[in-house]
């Protein structure tokens, strides 16, 4: 009966092993720390098989918020970051653990919120003026509250409104902590105001209420950045990989293929890796 | 909508397969280690007399209940490369997921094993003493005849790493074709918004988890019979 027992683990090793081969064959690889947004809005299921084809490297991307993603950077756990936050990202750089910023597109956020409206700012331009009328109305509104870059935006537009929100937020102003998606799934839920960066926006689909309210302001432009972690911080981060994928993002063709990606025929991100100090 | 995991499945999208089968390697794989971990010293907990014993079971009893995340975490520290083991380089790799996942049903097996094992020791306890085959003889004799109950703490342990998302969301980090299991999945098409498919997602793990469960059913049923029924 010994041999049962013997064949059970035979098996699971062998299904293992069966099942590990394709995954520990690969050596072509770098571990790119990114933002939900560039994820989950589906730019990277676009760009990343084109760039692959080219040059054999395969690009592993962790998904995480800007603030979370510049950590994965620091530690050493990733050989790229790409995010959107570019005081943080600058930081990130003089700090040395990134070797250089380099800009790469630039897409924008947008308010959603209840077709109901009750802060009544649907279809206006003036995003201060907005957050101002939800304050004031008292409206729900769900924030990222995850140190993202969208949610940095966030804040920062609230400082722009005049409002103090730390000192403001009242039981109306929701602070969930979680991705961008999961923000607005909130959001759908709670007939909520929320800040939404537009290429997640256009991919979600459990909209529920939910519809764009301000767009349009030039203050809700998002500007994205990628940076090589700096080898001589962690000196086992692949610097050519790492270096061949961004030359590739702001050459003239990896441009291309960030502009050609697009939704119901909008375009969701707008290269601009050779505008000055973008 | 619903439906669209399941055309998935039939239709043998490769996405799925790949999801579907790393899912199955990660938490085998974890429940074979834990079960070399767990199943030892369950028996050994069972049996021997040491100074803080009850403490010792006190505290593998608790950790049954230790929150997938916070082993994460624990592993993700350890493995990073700015943490003691991050020379290895195995963070976000589904090595690290495997050891979050062993890490975190060791104890239940363990805990689950040392009741089974107990029960079998009220009754064994003379005859192995008569038959003085020591520590090491009497823990193989007991795992051996309790073989078939133990599978259920090898399933509790298997359930808990096949269900768990928080553990390996972290050391393994959801990459694409790489890192990503189906509890994992659910959790990217939840926040993509794509309830429907998260939840077709969830019935294919639910489907492939009652599958395991049968063919362990199974095999005990057969192993019971050809072991004359104990």
């Amino acid at each position: 009966m010994f041999k049962l027992n013997h064949a059970i683990a035979m098996g699971l090793i062998v299904l293992g092993a069966a099942a590990g081969q394709s995954v520990l064959a690969q050596d072509k690889s770098i571990v790119l720390a990114s933002t939900t947004s560039t994820q989950d809005s589906g730019l990277f299921g676009h760009i990343l098989p084109l760039f692959k084809a080219k040059t054999g490297i395969e690009v592993r991307v962790i998904s995480q918020g800007t603030g979370q993603a510049l950590d994965t950077g620091r530690r050493g756990d990733a050989d790229v970051v790409f995010v959107h936050a570019k005081s943080q990202e600058e930081k990130f750089v003089a700090d040395g653990f990134g070797v250089k910023r380099s800009p790469v597109m630039y897409n924008d956020f947008v308010l959603i919120g209840p077709k109901g409206d009750p802060a009544k700012v649907n279809g206006t331009k003036d995003i201060a003026a907005a957050l101002v009328k939800i304050k004031n109305a008292g409206a729900a509104f769900i924030s990222r509250g995850d140190k993202s870059g969208t949610h940095s935006a966030e804040l920062n537009l609230w400082k722009v409104a005049g409002v103090d929100i730390a000192a403001d937020k009242g039981p109306w102003y929701r602070d969930i902590g979680q991705g961008m998606g999961a923000a607005l799934n909130a959001a759908s839920a709670s007939n909520a105001y929320v800040l939404a960066d537009r290429g997640t926006w256009l991919s979600f689909k459990n909209r529920g209420e939910l519809l764009i309210s301000v767009e349009g302001d030039k203050r809700l432009f998002n500007q994205y950045g990628v940076m090589l972690v700096n080898p001589a911080k962690h000196a086992h981060v692949k610097r050519e990989l790492g270096q061949a994928f961004i030359e590739w993002l702001v050459s003239p063709e990896g441009q291309k293929a960030i502009s050609d990606y697009k939704i119901n025929g909008e375009q969701l991100f707008f290269p601009n890796a050779t505008v000055p100090g973008a | 909508m619903f439906s669209s995991a399941f055309w998935m499945l039939i239709t043998g999208d490769p996405a799925l397969y790949r999801i579907i089968s790393l899912s199955l390697y990660v938490s085998l794989t974890a429940t074979l280690i834990a079960a070399l971990a767990g199943l030892p010293l369950g028996a050994l907990l069972a049996l021997k007399e040491f100074p803080g014993r009850n403490a010792v079971i006190v505290i593998v009893n608790a950790l049954m209940g230790m929150p997938p995340v916070v082993v994460g975490l624990a592993v993700f520290l350890l493995l990073s490369r700015s943490g003691p083991l991050g020379s290895f380089g195995i963070l976000f790799t589904p090595r690290a997921m495997i050891i979050a996942q062993a890490i975190l049903i060791t104890p239940i097996i363990a805990a689950l094993a040392r009741q089974t094992i107990a029960d079998l020791w009220v009754q064994y306890r003379d005859e192995l003493a008569a038959m003085n085959v020591g520590t090491a003889g009497s823990v193989a004799t007991l795992l051996w005849d309790g073989r078939f109950s133990l599978l259920t703490a090898l399933l509790a342990g298997f359930g808990r790493a096949s269900a768990e998302v928080g553990a390996v969301i972290i050391v393994g980090g959801n990459i694409d074709g790489f890192t990503r299991t189906m509890t994992t999945a659910i959790a990217l098409e939840t926040s993509k918004g794509d309830l429907p498919l998260a939840i077709g997602l969830g019935a294919v793990l639910l489907l492939i988890v009652i599958a395991i469960n049968a063919l362990a059913w199974f095999v005990r049923r057969t192993g019971e019979r050809l072991a004359g029924a104990t």
